[in-house]
Parts: C-alpha cells; sequence; structure tokens
C-alpha cells in the first residue's frame, strides 16, 4: 500500500523537474526540487511505496529524462494517469519505472488515499475498489521487468532490441 | 498498399515492407543529436551500458547551446564533459558556439530527406521539415542508439493536416500551427505523427516548414512530416530524387484524422499563458501592456523571422518600458541578417541582439523575468515558470505580432503590409 499524491491534467516535464535543477550533476541532488512548483512539500512528504496520479498527458513537454529519474529516486512505486507524452512513457520505462494507464483511476480518487498496484493483474485497488489498467505492449513490458533499459541490455538479453 | 508517409519512410529504412501503424519496427539511425544539458547522462549510461565504441562516430553530432556562452558555473563542466566524450570516442561533430541544435541539424546538412534521425530534445520533430523522421529521446536511450545505431519504434498514426490557399500578410506559419494546436489541444496528436500538405504549406520555405515541424511536439506528436520538393532540396543541398518525392502519404492510406484550413480565413493568435493550447485570436486580447519581447528560438529564430520582425519595426521605435531581445538562431543566421540589414533595423529601434543559441527559449540567461511580467515570445513554450518565476505570464506569438507588441508596448494586430 501507498499513498496517492495526486496531480492535474497536461503536467508538464518542467513542473516535474524544472530546468534550474537540470545541472545538478546526480539525480540524488535534484529529487528534493521534484514537483516544486505545483507542491513544494511534495519531495519531502512523499514516502518510498507512494504512488502518483494524474489526468491525461502527464509528462508533456521536454525530453528530459530527469523527470522520471527524480520520481524513482524518491522511491515513487508508479506514475498512475490516464494517458502519459511518449517520450516521457519511453523514459520512465527505460529507467525501470512503473508508468500504468488507467483511464477510470482519476476521477475516482483523492490525494492521499491508500493504493495498491498489482503489476501481474494489471490492476489497482483503493477503498476496496478495483480499477482495470491498459497492458503495456510486450516489448516494452520485457524492458521494464528487466528493470529498465541499461539492465535489459547489460543482461545479455536480445530480447530489447529484435 | 496504400501507406501514409512515415509508413513508407519506415518501410524503407526498416525493410519491412508491409509495415504500418501499431507495428513495432527497429529503425536504422541515420543521425543522432545530443546536447550540452544532456551530455554527461548520455555519456554516463553509454559507458555502464558497457560500450566501448560508437557505431559510427560519424552520425554522431554534439551541439553546445543551451549553455552557451556560460552564464553560471555549472555550465562549463558539461562542455568540459562533451569535449572528453568527442576526444575519446570521436571525431564525432561537435559545434561550440554555432547556433541552436535543431537549426544546425538541418542548416549544416547533418539531416537529409527521408533519414531516421534522433535527439535529447523533445523539439528534435524540426527535422520533419526537410522529410525526415526525427523525435526526442532521453538519455539513455541515446546511449543505446550510440552504442547500436539502432532504436525500436512503433509506427504511429497519422494525423492529416491539410491547409489550401494564401495566408493574409500579417499571418505565418506560426499562427497556423498554433491554430492546429488549439484545435488538437495539448495531447491531441499524441504518440501520432503529422503530415502535413495542401497548396499553402506547398508555397512555404523551409524555414516556415520548420516553424511547424518544431512545435508539432505541443501537440504531443512523435513526429511531423512535409513531403520534401525543390526548396527542400535546395536548402539541403541534395539533388531531389523521385525516391525522395514519393514520400507522400496516399489519398487511400489510413488516416485517423484529417483537419483542413483554409489560409485566407486564418487570423494571427496567439497561446496565452500558461498552456500551449490555450489559444486566442490576437484581436481579442488586444491591450494587454507588456514588459519584454523575445524573438528568436529554433521556433522562430530564422531569416525570414528577424526580417519580419525589422518590417513591422522599421522607422519605429520599441516603447520605452519595453526590452526588445532578439537572438538568431544560429551564426549563420545572425551574419545574414547583418549583412542584409536587418540588425540594423532591430538594433535602431531598440532591441538588444544577443548572441545565438537556445537564450531566453529555456530559460537559463538572456532576459529572465519577474513576478508580474508579462512577455510576448516567439518560442514554442509557455510552460509555468518557463522564463523566470512562475508569476511569469508568456504568450507565444508570431515575429510580426510580437515585433508589432514590442512597438506598441501592448499587444495589438500586426500591420498587414
Amino acid at each position: 500500500m501507498g499513498k496517492i499524491f495526486r496531480f492535474h491534467t497536461d503536467v508538464d516535464t518542467d513542473q516535474i523537474i524544472a530546468s534550474q535543477y537540470l545541472l545538478y550533476p546526480t539525480v540524488e541532488e535534484m529529487k528534493s526540487h521534484a514537483f516544486e512548483s505545483l507542491d513544494a512539500d511534495f519531495a519531502a512528504r512523499v514516502q518510498p511505496g507512494d504512488y502518483v496520479v494524474a489526468g491525461e498527458n502527464f509528462g508533456c513537454g521536454s525530453s528530459r529524462e530527469q523527470a522520471p529519474a527524480v520520481l524513482k529516486a524518491l522511491g515513487v512505486r508508479a506514475v498512475v494517469a490516464k494517458s502519459f507524452a511518449r517520450i516521457f512513457f519511453r523514459n520512465a520505462i527505460n529507467i525501470g519505472l512503473p508508468v500504468i494507464v488507467c483511464k477510470p483511476l482519476y476521477d475516482h480518487v483523492s490525494q492521499g488515499e491508500e493504493m495498491e498496484l498489482s503489476l501481474d493483474e494489471g490492476t489497482v485497488t483503493v477503498n476496496g475498489t478495483v480499477y482495470p489498467c491498459t497492458k503495456l505492449n510486450p516489448y516494452m513490458q520485457t524492458i521494464l521487468n528487466q528493470g529498465g533499459l541499461l539492465a535489459s541490455l547489460n543482461g545479455g538479453e536480445e530480447s530489447a532490441w529484435e | 498498399m496504400a501507406a501514409t508517409m512515415i509508413e513508407k519512410l519506415l518501410r524503407r529504412n526498416t525493410g519491412v515492407e508491409t509495415a504500418k501503424a501499431g507495428d513495432i519496427v527497429t529503425a536504422n539511425v541515420d543521425r543522432v543529436m545530443i546536447h550540452d544539458i544532456f551530455i554527461p547522462f548520455v555519456k554516463d549510461k553509454f559507458e555502464e551500458m558497457g560500450f566501448t565504441r560508437l557505431w559510427d562516430p560519424d552520425k554522431v553530432v554534439l551541439i553546445y547551446d543551451h549553455l552557451v556562452p556560460a552564464s553560471q558555473l555549472d555550465d562549463p563542466r558539461h562542455h568540459r564533459i562533451g569535449d572528453a566524450f568527442a576526444d575519446k570516442y570521436g571525431p564525432i561533430h561537435v559545434h561550440r558556439s554555432d547556433g541552436i541544435c535543431h537549426q544546425l541539424m538541418t542548416e549544416a546538412g547533418y539531416v537529409k530527406p527521408g533519414d531516421v534521425v534522433f535527439g535529447t530534445d523533445s523539439h528534435t520533430t524540426t527535422y520533419g521539415c526537410v522529410g525526415a523522421f526525427s523525435s526526442g529521446i532521453g538519455y539513455t536511450e541515446m546511449a543505446s542508439i550510440l552504442g547500436t545505431g539502432k532504436l525500436w519504434v512503433r509506427v504511429p498514426e497519422t494525423i492529416r493536416v491539410i491547409v489550401d490557399g494564401t495566408l493574409p500578410p500579417n499571418v505565418s506559419s506560426k499562427d497556423i500551427i498554433l491554430r492546429l494546436i488549439g484545435d488538437l489541444t495539448a495531447a491531441g496528436a499524441s504518440y501520432c505523427a503529422l503530415e502535413f500538405s495542401g497548396s499553402t504549406v506547398e508555397e512555404m520555405t523551409v524555414a516556415s516548414r520548420m516553424t511547424m515541424a518544431n512545435m508539432a511536439i505541443e501537440a504531443g506528436a512523435k513526429c511531423a512530416l512535409f513531403t520534401p520538393d525543390e526548396k527542400t532540396a535546395d536548402y539541403c543541398g541534395v539533388a531531389l530524387t523521385e525516391e525522395m518525392t514519393a514520400l507522400r502519404g496516399d489519398e487511400e492510406a489510413h488516416y485517423i484524422r484529417t483537419i483542413r484550413y483554409q489560409a485566407d480565413q486564418l487570423v494571427p493568435v496567439m497561446a496565452c499563458p500558461s498552456q500551449v493550447d490555450q489559444i486566442r485570436p490576437v484581436a481579442e486580447l488586444e491591450g494587454r501592456e507588456i514588459d519584454q519581447v523575445f524573438i528568436g528560438s529554433c521556433t522562430n529564430g530564422r531569416l525570414e523571422d528577424l526580417m519580419a520582425a525589422a518590417a513591422v519595426l522599421k522607422g519605429k521605435k520599441v516603447a520605452p518600458f519595453v526590452k526588445l531581445i532578439v537572438t538568431p538562431a544560429s551564426r549563420k543566421v545572425y551574419l545574414d541578417a547583418l549583412e542584409n540589414g536587418t540588425l540594423d533595423i532591430l538594433a535602431g529601434a531598440g532591441a538588444v541582439i544577443t548572441h545565438p543559441g537556445c537564450g531566453l527559449c529555456c530559460g537559463r540567461t538572456g532576459g529572465i523575468l519577474t513576478d508580474g511580467e508579462r512577455v510576448v515570445a516567439t518560442n514554442n513554450r509557455n510552460f509555468l515558470g518557463r522564463m523566470g518565476t512562475s508569476k511569469v505570464e508568456i504568450y507565444l506569438a508570431s515575429p510580426a505580432s510580437a515585433a508589432a507588441a514590442a512597438a506598441a508596448g501592448k499587444i495589438v494586430l500586426p500591420p498587414a503590409f
């Protein structure tokens, strides 16, 4: 179980991690500034295992991979949204951060509610209600299962490429 | 079998003759672009993956543009890391102060019609202006391309955009793409290719097409595509071949949506704070006072853009309380604008002409704004906090609309010459 941090529609990458922090040498140094313009306390309050829930088009804007990376570094278990911008989506899978499309969830949950994610079942559960999620394409599922593209390439698996 | 332009392009690139929207194919990458903000991360990932050499150094272009010239103490570190990477794994192409990456990739001849190109920047969609498939990726995927020369892609569905007729004199390709983003919304083209055609598009310069391809990402698009023609070939310095002109979507191909505009009915528009899809006609925004104007960026920092601004500002002065910042997209644009007198007119009107580069667009240098200030800008994003604090209002506009605002000190319709 983890807590829900709920954000709006069209959350862009500048809102996830602003450009002035991208020059910090490591993601560890950036992570305390995640979502700073939307919720200045986010990084202090989020606990490992918590979830980010959002509306449509989460992660639109820049190609900055630091956006999913700071969320992963803060221990966010998964981002569950109505839809994702494509570069954010690929980046998240490539670093092993689950990004889950769940159309019905967003309109029925609130900030702070407890949520459970089952990647195997492809569902999230909040307050006893089970919400079905959209499956990843097999290609991406393979990369995610192996812990990201780096792990996938280093694991000697050809599956990520052919 | 009827096909869209992206299907044809990816079939040719991959050799998979049956490739269609929804299929996953492994693309053979013709060129990659990495810019200065992400090179340290790309280098780390490349080495963590265990690669010891680049798949093809000649296909790698490293461009310093976001942090040139350095404005903060951490900036030079990125250039040192980039130079060391080039020394160790090169020879690769490095541009240390020649202009914005997206301008240079086509201007310096790195991208040709039909190519597949990836870059560590979301506005990599720009190279669709010459009929290339180009898209933005993160640094981990870039590292994997550097080692393998390949990237898996899902062949995107296509939204066809047809613009016919003659644009009114004060309406530019920026107004078309802003209008389209407003109609599609910021997520309306997610994962899709935007394929542009119609007589207006055919009449356009490559530079104008570049403005539209550049902003395709603001509707979520994976890429934007324009069929190569004589102008494209001329711009790219190649001979136009049948292979190039065949890169055209078939009428009978499957498009998930077709959007048509009549050019003569389009009007000057702006994207209002703080979303790219909050589009309103300039006529409805007239009278809003402004503090600053920015003319530049990979969206609208080319010679024709600076000339459009100069045409509005000729013989005029910028309003006394307005700062007008003009940033040519590249050194070549700068020199051309110097030579043909455009910079004379702009500087004479009171503009600050800055060094070529990303400048204010990425909010790091050259005109940062603060709470309560309002800017009219020709770049591609008006996100919260993009050019300063989150209480700055950014209006995105064409160069002519921006120049007209600079002279008036408020938003006004650009003159219809």
